[in-house]
């Protein structure tokens, strides 16, 4: 009984149980809601999403928020785009297919340093700069392209393989490149030292430096690792939808990935949040987009329902926290 | 220039001489602002002739009008210790289901009317959400903002709504050779600058913003005059949000989409302190016409739309960083 006690009490049950709740919700309308082919569509809409959610999630727990991952997202992959589109003559040999990877995790860490460095240097709210940032990396991804789209054919088809082959059971690699990436996640955030300071400085950012962590150093890492995981989720982009789009990629993105880390119970106020209660959030997250259009909802209502989405779990962050779902019923008595 | 100061007696209250006036009013962002603006004034003109004509900036301005009137109120907002990012997605709302409601066969005052009303419930569910659940107001603004604009998504879908040929045109009216929105601007920043420098409301928004919980101590209704804030965010939105669709001709979701992004760079451009407490109407009063010149020197010099948005985003950066470092100077 103490045993269940405690996993009540802990936020992810309360995401779990919505899941449940909701795909059963669905399932009752539609059956085929509750079919296998239906969990790999689930599945196939979030890995860019539970991949940026991750540094996101980071992001937030120090107690910041970084609002220019989807344009990170798309300048880096344009940058790789741009270089699987000139590689014809590039040092008189052929670039291989997989240096978008590297590349765009590289890019994308070099701007959420940037993001940081503003942050942490000039003591700015992470907000503002991160709207600055925002339309900056967003502009200099026009400027870079000259304003035109990288089509299909420039992108390897090695690449473009990533989300359609499988290793097994007919899950593509996109899907493991996630969950490889959200078990890193688990490991360096609750295993390794600097990952536990994030949680101190979120948790308290006047006794941080107090204890002896190295606060800018600690914040630089993790503006750092929120952008290179926006590049990376940028290069699988590509490899997703086959084309870059110096307008479309990514925009709007970073409302998607802070819906997910909001649902998923990391406090806004710092210092608490789970990698599994973020990936949980992010597969609510794609039931909600993948039962849209079998219930007949427009696909132009989605945003909206983002955006109800994220009121609610902040609702709900204020009441279950600390709590667990039990202090629902406390606050309703 | 530290070399001079003597080292601060152990008592007395007196012990800093005053700053000269001059240097006080140097040192104040708004100072900066108006030495901006009349350089890019300056360097327009020397770029083309354009802009030596008052009636082509005039003009130019209908353009941010909007926008510029929506700042106002958020720069006292941002003074009050809050922020609110969903103002430009609230003009597309209030403006789509003003449209909507007019296409929809109902009379144009009485859409106008309810245009206007969902701007300020708008408001009010910041407000609630903010004052009443006691959330950040920087996330949840964020929320709101994906929510008003994707309600404005689901209202107009990817369509365009056209208004009555009667109703356009709202930046061709002159009044005394002024266009009307850049009227309206003036008369909301004159009324606003009163309020915010000449009344106890006003005095008061500054102390909120300067530390609430002494605010409170002091007697200040805290919560009621961040909710009066927030209302008229709303309010102001949603008139932005139709004057925008009188000149546009037409509504689409996507009306005004970036838009905080400019408002917010007005508000700190004017030298707004981002963390409460201090900013003036002036200020960004000013800033709106330096955003003005600045973009249309941009168009006049045929920079590409791309190198815009570069330059606004660093501007706002390089803007925030400027006010901090004055502020940070001049404490007392």
């Amino acid at each position: 009984m103490n045993a269940l006690r405690s996993i009540l009490l802990r936020r992810e049950a309360g995401i779990a149980v919505m899941i449940v709740l909701f795909c059963l919700a669905v399932g009752a309308f539609k059956p085929q809601f509750l079919t296998l082919d239906q969990l790999r569509i689930i599945l196939l809409l979030t890995p860019l999403i539970m991949i940026a959610a991750m540094g996101q999630m980071m992001v937030i727990v120090a107690r910041h928020v970084d609002l220019s991952i989807g344009s990170i997202l798309g300048f880096s992959a344009m940058v790789s785009g741009m270089l699987y589109r000139f590689d014809i003559d590039w040092f008189g040999f052929d670039v291989p297919w997989w240096t978008g990877i590297p590349l765009s995790i590289a890019v994308g860490a070099v701007l959420g340093l940037i993001n940081g460095l503003l942050i942490q240097l000039f003591r700015l709210p992470a907000i503002i700069v991160t709207l600055g940032t925002l339309s900056l990396y967003r502009g200099m991804t026009f400027i870079i392209s000259n304003a035109k789209q990288i089509d299909r054919q420039w992108i390897p088809s090695e690449l473009k393989g990533l989300s359609q082959t499988s290793p097994i059971l007919g899950i593509p690699w996109i899907i493991f490149i996630a969950f490889g990436v959200a078990l890193l996640a688990y490991v360096f955030l609750n295993h390794t030292r600097v990952g536990r300071q994030i949680y101190a400085i979120g948790s308290n950012p006047t006794a941080a430096p107090l204890r002896g962590i190295k606060v800018t150093q600690v914040t630089l890492l993790v503006f750092t690792i929120s952008g290179a995981l926006a590049g990376l989720a940028g290069i699988l982009y590509a490899s997703r939808w086959g084309f870059v789009n110096p307008s479309n990629t990514g925009s709007g993105f970073e409302f998607q990935v802070i819906a997910a880390v909001v649902i998923g119970g990391v406090s806004i106020n710092g210092g608490v949040g789970t990698v599994l209660g973020t990936v949980l959030g992010v597969l609510l997250l794609g039931c909600v987009a993948a039962a849209l259009p079998l219930l007949g909802i427009p696909g132009t209502s989605q945003a909206a329902i983002y955006g109800a989405v994220i009121l609610i779990a902040l609702v709900i962050d204020r009441t279950v926290r600390r709590q667990g779902i039990v202090g629902l019923r406390r606050v309703r008595a | 220039m530290s070399t001079l100061e003597t080292p601060a007696p152990t008592s007395g209250h007196d012990a800093a001489p005053a700053r000269p006036r001059w240097q006080v009013v140097l040192v104040r962002p708004e100072t900066m602002t108006l030495i901006l603006l009349i350089l890019g004034i300056f360097a327009g003109g020397l770029l083309s002739p354009f802009f030596l004509d008052i009636s082509y900036i005039l003009r130019s301005f209908t353009l941010y009008s909007e926008f510029a009137m929506v700042a106002l109120v958020l720069t006292m907002v941002i003074i009050a210790g809050e922020i609110d990012l969903s103002p430009a997605a609230n003009m597309a709302l209030s403006a789509c289901i003003f449209a909507w409601l007019q296409q929809a066969g109902v009379p144009i005052p009485a859409a106008v009317a309810v245009g206007l009303a969902s701007g300020l419930a708008m408001g009010a569910l910041n407000a609630f959400m903010v004052i009443g659940l006691q959330l950040p107001s920087i996330i949840v603004t964020i929320g709101t903002l994906t929510l008003y604009r994707g309600l404005a998504q689901v209202i107009a879908g990817d369509k365009s709504i056209r208004v009555p040929e009667w109703f356009i045109g709202i930046d061709k009216i002159m009044v005394a050779g002024i266009p009307l929105p850049v009227v309206l601007f003036v008369v909301v920043a004159l009324v606003l600058g009163i309020v915010l420098g000449g009344t106890i409301f006003g005095r008061q928004i500054y102390q909120v913003g300067t530390s609430e919980v002494a605010a409170r101590h002091a007697g200040i209704r805290a919560a009621r005059i961040k909710l009066v804030l927030f209302l008229l965010v709303g309010l102001v939105a949603a008139t932005a949000g139709i004057m925008t669709a009188s000149r546009l001709g037409s509504v689409r979701y996507d009306l005004g989409l970036g838009g905080e992004l400019q408002m917010v760079l007005m508000a700190m451009l004017g030298g707004t302190y981002i963390f409460g407490g201090r900013g003036t109407i002036l200020g960004t009063f000013l800033a709106a016409w330096l955003l003005v010149i600045v973009s249309t020197g941009m168009i006049v010099a045929n920079v590409l739309p791309a190198v815009q948005l570069v330059v606004l985003g660093a501007l706002l950066i390089v803007s925030i960083i400027a006010t901090n470092f004055i502020y940070s100077r001049t404490q007392r």
